[in-house]
């Protein structure tokens, strides 16, 4: 029992420490920090899990970001249902967009820059369709009514709703945690370093990639109604913007590809330098994602395990070498 | 609907952007044929070479079609560096690698333009920005046909340097079989980098084609670069015959779904053709291999 909760320990230790910080802290701008770079690092969780896990890499992820974030905009505003069914709603919308979106690219057996490309173009026919359709509301977006209440989704503290998003997160990595220990992890990972191998191993690729990017929809598309519910207000340059696919793609890799804690990792950093930086120059545009880019490059020429592998690597020599609990990326 | 006139005017004004965009795709097909990535700071550069056309005109006072031979140099060594000390040794070879390390270029790129130049749409006037041709019933924007004509002049020359020049067999060379290249005594990394270059040459005359008419801003890059994958996909990764095929098809595209579809919703022809090319035949109408 002891060793089959252990993986789970620095999954929880990171719970209880997120936990604490909608209790402890009490300056809005912190409060505001966390909540949305939480938010991001779900996002990233799901591109981690297609991108990180499967090697699958999207320049897509505001195709379910979006997905998500308008069809509970929708089904609170259009069909007046209630906010919590509205994240369910959400949420399965992204597992369908991911599974269609899935066949189509994995059926045809698009891989690597293809793929990448393919995942690009969906989301921008997203944005496009989204800018000009009146049930999206056009280009003028969707603005929530404002009706506090915790049936709504919607609390008047900050400190509340980012109790909300701790929870959701911790949730999301306990997932990911569990499924890199089970049979479909383990697939996900063979297909990823060899695909013809583990095909030849009797993987189903095809079922693996499908169950891969379906939940990865499915997270992405959570992260995106708590997008929805913190701003009450969504546009198509918002929810399906390429702002949130690169910030994703960045957060995961940055923090440590196929690592569970890697996205999370990733996002406070990339926020927190964000922020640093802003500081430094004071407010010229764009100047933090320029910096962004910039680490991107970085990371992929000296950290190929990112912030998370570092740390491991660093704490390494330290361990007796037992049977590799954490198989990071070669 | 409209009438056959203006049906054939919109078609005629969309082969000829085609013809430009064509161009932007020739830059981003070379260097696919040759190193096998996708360049995904193409539309970043273009951008970028737009805002160095506007501001050279601003103030020096250059022609956008003088300032052609200065800054095809100035951006072909640019891209011979940047493949030379950043792409190349960033991305240790790896096919994902190259694809992040282009994208977190084109991060850098489009944003220091945004630092740079803020966010306002900028447009440079000509004598003949608005000036038109009469060809028969038919208006053709002056600029439109100068710059069809030039992209065409320029991808003969590149056409005719790829097959001719020893640098150009190389080129071919190295694309064929790197490895029978490298034995041969070609310098693999040196074509890596002039390939490069010449894709950001291209990149950089297509600027300067394109200003009289087209407006410029930091992010204008991302649009380009979907519609030149477009076209490089259609055509087939790598066919330099299948991208000025494919940029006169997607030009003409844009035009006709503008036309029906409206200025906004009209994008979505182009992303459909791009996915259902995709989808279908990723391989693309002259493409020798996936």
């Amino acid at each position: 029992m002891r060793s089959s909760l252990r993986p789970y320990l620095p999954v929880l230790a990171l719970g209880v420490l997120l936990a604490l910080a909608p209790l402890l802290l009490t300056s809005n701008v912190a409060l505001n920090f966390l909540a949305v770079t939480l938010i991001v690092s779900l996002a990233a969780q799901g591109w981690n899990l297609l991108g990180g896990f499967g090697g699958q890499f999207s320049f897509g992820h505001a195709a379910f970001f979006g997905v998500g974030a308008y069809s509970s905009a929708i089904w609170q505003m259009r069909f007046g249902l209630d906010a919590w069914t509205g994240l369910l709603v959400g949420t399965a919308m992204g597992a369908v967009t991911g599974l269609v979106i899935g066949f189509l690219a994995f059926r045809a057996g698009l891989r690597g820059s293809y793929f990448a490309l393919v995942t690009l173009a969906f989301a921008e026919v997203f944005r496009v369709l989204a800018n000009s359709s009146e049930v999206t509301g056009g280009a003028a977006g969707m603005l929530l009514p404002l009706k506090i209440g915790a049936g709504n989704l919607q609390f008047s503290d900050r400190a509340t709703f980012l109790g909300l998003v701790v929870a959701l997160t911790v949730l999301v990595l306990g997932l990911v945690q569990w499924i890199r220990g089970s049979r479909f992890g383990a697939q996900l990972v063979a297909l990823r370093e060899n695909e013809e191998a583990a095909r030849a191993l009797g993987v189903d690729v095809l079922a693996v990639k499908l169950k891969a990017i379906g939940l990865s929809g499915a997270i992405t598309a959570t992260a995106g109604v708590l997008y929805l519910q913190y701003f009450l207000f969504i546009d198509a340059n918002i929810a399906f913007g390429t702002w949130i696919s690169v910030e994703v793609l960045l957060a995961a890799i940055v923090g440590g590809l196929g690592t569970v804690l890697g996205p999370v990792v990733g996002a406070l950093a990339l926020h927190g330098l964000g922020e640093l930086v802003k500081a430094a120059v004071g407010q010229l545009p764009g100047i933090d994602l320029a910096v962004y880019g910039a680490i991107l490059v970085v990371a992929v020429a000296f950290l190929p395990g990112g912030l998370v592998g570092l740390a491991r690597r660093r704490a390494a020599p330290r361990q007796v070498r037992k049977a590799e609990p954490e198989g990071g990326r070669a | 609907m409209y009438s056959a006139d203006i049906i054939i005017e919109a078609l005629i004004n969309g082969l000829l952007t085609g013809a430009i965009y064509a161009l932007v795709a020739l830059g981003l097909t070379l260097v696919y044929g040759v190193l096998h990535i996708i360049n995904f700071a193409h539309g970043a550069l273009l951008a970028a070479a737009m805002f160095a056309v506007l501001l050279t005109n601003q103030v020096v006072g250059l022609d956008p079609y003088v300032q052609i031979p200065f800054l095809m140099v100035i951006f072909f060594a640019l891209g011979y560096g940047l493949q030379r000390l950043v792409i190349g040794p960033a991305s240790h070879g790896r096919d994902e690698n190259i694809l992040l390390v282009t994208l977190g270029l084109s991060i850098v790129i489009e944003n220091l333009l945004l630092a740079g130049f803020g966010s306002d749409t900028r447009s440079l006037n000509t004598d003949y920005s608005f000036a038109v041709f009469e060809v028969g019933p038919y208006l053709l924007g002056q600029a439109r046909v100068f710059g069809a004509g030039g992209a065409l002049a320029t991808a003969a020359l590149l056409w005719l340097f790829l097959s001719r020049s020893d640098t150009g067999k190389a080129i071919r060379a190295v694309a064929k079989e790197k490895i029978g290249a490298s034995l041969q005594g070609i310098d693999v990394a040196h074509v890596y980098a002039v390939t490069f270059g010449l894709g950001c040459a291209c990149l950089a005359v297509a600027a300067c084609l394109l200003l009289p008419t087209f407006y410029v801003n930091p992010k204008i890059g991302s649009a380009y670069v979907l519609v030149a994958f477009t076209i490089v996909v259609l055509g087939g990764m790598g066919s330099i015959v299948g991208a000025m095929l494919g940029g006169l098809i997607i030009g003409a595209v844009e035009s006709m779904s503008g036309l029906f579809l409206g200025e906004s919703l009209g994008q979505i022809g182009i992303f459909v053709i791009f996915i259902l090319t995709l989808l279908l035949k990723p391989t693309g109408l002259f493409g020798a291999k996936a």
